[in-house]
């Protein structure tokens, strides 16, 4: 992971505002990290998120715009069930933790939540909640919570801003809390929503892992099942606070996180550097909207699909419910008749056939009647030719055979 | 996805159209399905909010909750749901055929003859997707446990009697829903799937309206057409106001329509409301019955909007059953639907004997049992579709687990022995690389009665076997029991006839690593549920 520092003059920052043009930057919060890091392939989306482009926007103007948006009544009860845990100095928040984490009773009574100061910078709430937390750390008698605290994570070169919604503090270390409004029914929780939380509440872990060694003027340990041994240093088991079966009533579940940090670290190294995707960018191309006075854009459609295509994507159908330019790339993928488009499986099963035209073609050979199975080989077809030749065979004739055709 | 699967969706990319998986119906299809169209409240799991349903393509009826954050009008949704549901699936419950039996009497062990009623039908729900089913299963979990007034404490909340029958009949579905090949709760995306391929991917084909771009041209689009350019018009096409033209199949309603239409309708009803309340405190007659009037309009208006969100999806239900109607019917569906049968009237009579709702989580005893039955029925419909359908045979022969061809040769044999057996070589011609040594078993299909063979020797495109049985006692073969040279045949190296598993203990014998005889009451049924 690169951890160097990159100064406010430094040429790669530079250009990275160049490319997001006068919009004001989008930060990275830890669930489009996570989403980057299911696909640490696509530099397209690498190089949006690093640069800080609004992605809604763009697909707006691309003519795809993104399919997401939250009912207001999802953020009110979400709202509703933060503020009920919040309630009454925490006391339904730390319920459910304090069996999970032994917090005696009486001790629950001096629960120190110091200001985060949640109006500054995130720049300046980074180093308040690093303040905090080596504060709390320092006093291992103490039980401290961090609400809302902010952390920052080096991405390919550039910084990301986190926001986790809580962080315990008690005996040096600290755990990562995590409010969901999804519930634990009958205890258990829906196991894909569960993978989800653990791999965003994994990029706050493993920016808290950093934090702690930048602390400790130590490199972070390359191991992602090293316990670190440092103050304020991150537990690797998270909790997952969420409502119990169909009621307002909170529960904590332990995630242990490692599985999804050590991915998250990997993929996150993986992904390419930020220099490297610039160097390759054509000279004075951005993806600046050129927004008018009246806030509408005025960037040519064409130019601004020329620079988007300027930069390969990774595209596979995942991409249409985690990124926001997933329905652009799909067009493009279907023009281009891609294979992926099929979903990502596909690719392997095909082999070197990357294109359905392809791949169509070598069914066709099969199909063909009169084609003997010995003879296909000599057709000096390739394995994976040569087993769709012989599909596109037993398709052809079972639907003979069953009347279909 | 398998590789004859891939080639189907690529085939389907090529045409814009969607391509056959099956040449015949795998799937019972009742001739009095109901069709549920479930959509929930969001932000809070199994919050109803409306539901369209009923038997009658012509005729949906709508369910509302005006107001989803009140517990009492979700009640009352409940009961109204329960009063049209329920009474469906009871109707199946009175038309019985009488089964002779025997049972073993417990304490003599003597076998006594029994006659058991099995109904003569089972009903049939059917939902758009994958997560209607996950919503039915969550509002059956929610309302089981529901004291009603009937209880001997009732609680604070009594729900209306039909409400936690609703709830078990649910969770009865829901779960047998679990089992490979049912067809009691169907989901039509899940039915399409089996049935065609897209050109497009597993996660796309979850959008039924999208699916279904690929069959027909979707109402509304101008120029007609199918396929990509209007599954992609179907996910993203808005009017002028922002909305999808097409509204999701739910239960999750489109967020933009949340915020523009529903919420503001449910903001009117509040208000409406609340003059109610007020008129009636001041005891104004006739500013009574205009706040009353008003509460009327609002819902009315409610039921405007939501019935706008449901019915295009309702009509694609019902266009998926009209194209799945098309194809001929499976050989083996009365089987597995008399399975279907088996466990409706199991519930039926479960219900009628007063037992108690099903448990939040199964013992280790029943646990193992659902899990035993749909292992053997996955077993038993994998077989079985092959044996009913050449392209799922197809599948087989791909992944050389089943061969086909023609009997070019057939060389008379018999065993040694003082009473000799017919024991005919077959030479097949066949262009399938089946996974076979000379020695294994394999299995002839569609031969009555069974016949078994043994693999002698397999090379390429040709593979001779020896027939060992389904010939008859008789030194000779039975007439018409050996193929004979050029007709086709098909060998399969999996068995036909599922295995049975070992018994399973009774509950009572529960071994102690699965936490020994369950504890009566442990779970209590009726307890203090989550309701506030």
């Amino acid at each position: 992971m690169n951890v160097s520092h990159l100064g406010q003059a430094s040429p790669s920052l530079r250009r990275l505002s160049e490319l997001r043009g006068a919009a004001p930057q989008r930060s990275l919060d830890a669930r489009a990290l996570a989403a980057l890091a299911a696909n640490p392939g696509c530099r397209r989306r690498a190089l949006l998120d690093a640069a800080g482009v609004d992605k809604t926007a763009l697909a707006d103007r691309l003519g795809r715009p993104a399919p997401f948006g939250q009912s207001p009544f999802a953020i009110r009860r979400g709202l509703q069930f933060e503020s009920r845990l919040k309630r009454d100095g925490y006391a339904v928040l730390m319920e459910p933790l304090r069996r999970l984490l032994g917090v005696p009773e009486d001790e629950v009574a001096s629960l120190a939540v110091p200001d985060l100061l949640p109006s500054l910078s995130p720049a300046m709430r980074t180093e308040r909640t690093s303040a905090a937390l080596a504060e709390a750390a320092a006093d291992p008698s103490a039980w401290t919570l961090l609400d809302r605290p902010m952390l920052r994570l080096e991405v390919a070169g550039s910084p990301a801003y986190l926001e986790p919604d809580a962080l315990v503090v008690h005996g040096g270390r600290c755990t990562v809390v995590e409010i969901k409004s999804f519930p634990v029914l009958d205890g258990s929780a829906d196991p894909a929503k569960v993978g989800a939380a653990a791999r965003q509440a994994a990029v706050y872990v493993l920016a808290l892992q950093q934090a702690a060694a930048r602390a400790a003027g130590r490199e972070p340990s390359a191991d992602p099942y090293a316990e670190q041994d440092l103050p304020g240093a991150p537990e690797l088991t998270v909790l997952l606070v969420c409502p119990k079966d169909f009621s307002n009533r909170p529960v904590a579940m332990p995630v242990d996180v490692r599985r999804e940090l050590s991915t998250t670290r990997r993929q996150l190294s993986r992904m390419t550097k930020v220099e490297q995707l610039l160097a390759a960018l054509p000279e004075g191309m951005t993806f600046d909207l050129a927004r008018d006075d009246s806030g509408a854009p005025t960037r040519p459609v064409e130019e601004l699909t020329r620079a988007v295509e300027a930069v390969p994507a990774a595209y596979g159908p995942e991409c249409i419910s985690t990124c926001e330019l997933g329905f652009h790339c799909r067009a493009q993928a279907r023009c281009a008749g891609a294979v992926e488009q099929l979903g990502r499986g596909v690719r392997g099963e095909l082999g070197s056939l990357r294109t359905v035209e392809a791949a169509l073609a070598a069914a066709g050979r099969g199909a063909e009647p009169g084609v003997e199975p010995a003879l296909l080989a000599e057709l000096g077809l390739d394995e994976a030719s040569e087993r769709l030749a012989y599909a596109a065979r037993l398709r052809a004739e079972a639907l003979a055979a069953g009347g279909v055709r | 996805m398998s590789l004859l699967s891939t080639l189907a969706r690529l085939e389907a990319v090529r045409g814009q159209r969607a391509e056959p998986l099956a040449t015949v119906r795998h799937r019972h299809l009742s001739d009095r399905p109901m069709v549920l169209v479930p959509l929930a409240a969001a932000g809070e799991a199994g919050a109803p909010l409306a539901v369209l349903l009923g038997t009658d393509r012509d005729a949906p009826r709508l369910h509302l909750v005006p107001q989803p954050l009140n517990r009492t009008q979700r009640s009352e949704f409940l009961a109204a749901m329960a009063a049209d549901v329920v009474p469906y699936l009871e109707s199946f419950g009175e038309q019985v055929e009488l089964l002779e039996g025997s049972e073993k009497d417990p304490v003599s062990g003597e076998k006594l003859p029994v006659v058991r009623e099995l109904c003569a039908d089972a009903p049939q729900l059917v939902v758009p997707n994958a997560a209607g089913v996950a919503h039915l299963a969550l509002l059956g979990r929610s309302t089981r446990f529901r004291r009603t007034a009937e209880d001997p404490d009732p609680g604070e909340y009594p729900a209306p009697t039909q409400v936690p029958l609703l709830g078990r009949w649910l969770t009865h579905l829901t779960d047998r829903a679990q089992v490979p090949g049912s067809s009691m709760l169907l989901s039509m995306t899940g039915l399409l799937a089996r049935h065609w391929a897209t050109g497009q991917s597993n996660l796309e084909d979850q959008h039924l309206a999208a699916r279904m771009a690929w069959h027909l041209s979707p109402s509304g689009l101008e120029p007609p057409a199918t396929g990509a350019v209007a599954a992609e018009w179907v996910e993203s096409a808005r009017d002028a106001e922002g909305l999808l033209v097409h509204p999701p199949a739910g239960p999750s309603t489109d967020p933009k329509f949340d915020e523009r239409v529903l919420a503001p309708a449910i903001l009117r009803y509040d208000a409406a409301v609340a003059v109610r309340v007020r008129a009636e405190g001041s005891r104004d007659a006739a500013e009574s019955e205009r706040a009353a009037g008003l509460v009327e309009r609002a819902r009315a208006e409610l039921a405007r909007v939501l019935l706008a969100a449901a019915l295009p999806t309702w009509h694609d239900v019902w266009h998926g059953l009209e194209l799945l109607r098309e194809l001929p019917p499976a050989d083996h569906l009365p089987d597995r639907w008399e399975g279907d049968r088996w466990s409706f009237t199991m519930h039926r009579d479960r219900v009628a004997a007063g037992e108690p709702p099903q448990p939040r989580r199964d013992d280790a005893v029943t646990a193992a049992r659902k899990l035993a039955q749909r292992e053997r029925e996955q077993a038993k419909l994998e077989i079985q579709e092959a044996l009913d359908d050449p392209l799922a045979m197809a599948e087989r022969r791909l992944a050389g687990e089943a061969f086909a061809g023609e009997v070019v040769d057939v060389v008379p044999e018999w065993s040694a022995g003082r009473s000799p057996k017919p024991r005919p070589l077959l030479v097949v011609r066949t262009g399938d690389r089946p996974h076979a040594d000379p020695g294994r078993e394999v299995y002839r299909a569609h031969a009555e009665p069974a016949q078994r063979a043994e693999i002698v020797s397999a090379e390429s495109g040709e593979v001779v076997v020896r027939l060992l049985s389904g010939m008859g006692r008789r030194k000779d073969p039975e007439p018409g029991s050996v193929p004979e040279v050029g007709s086709r045949v098909v060998f399969t190296l999996f068995e036909l006839a599922p295995r049975q598993s070992a018994p399973l203990p009774e509950p009572a014998d529960t071994p102690w690593t699965h936490g020994g005889p369950p504890v009566v009451g442990e779970d209590s049924p009726a307890g203090a549920d989550e309701w506030e």
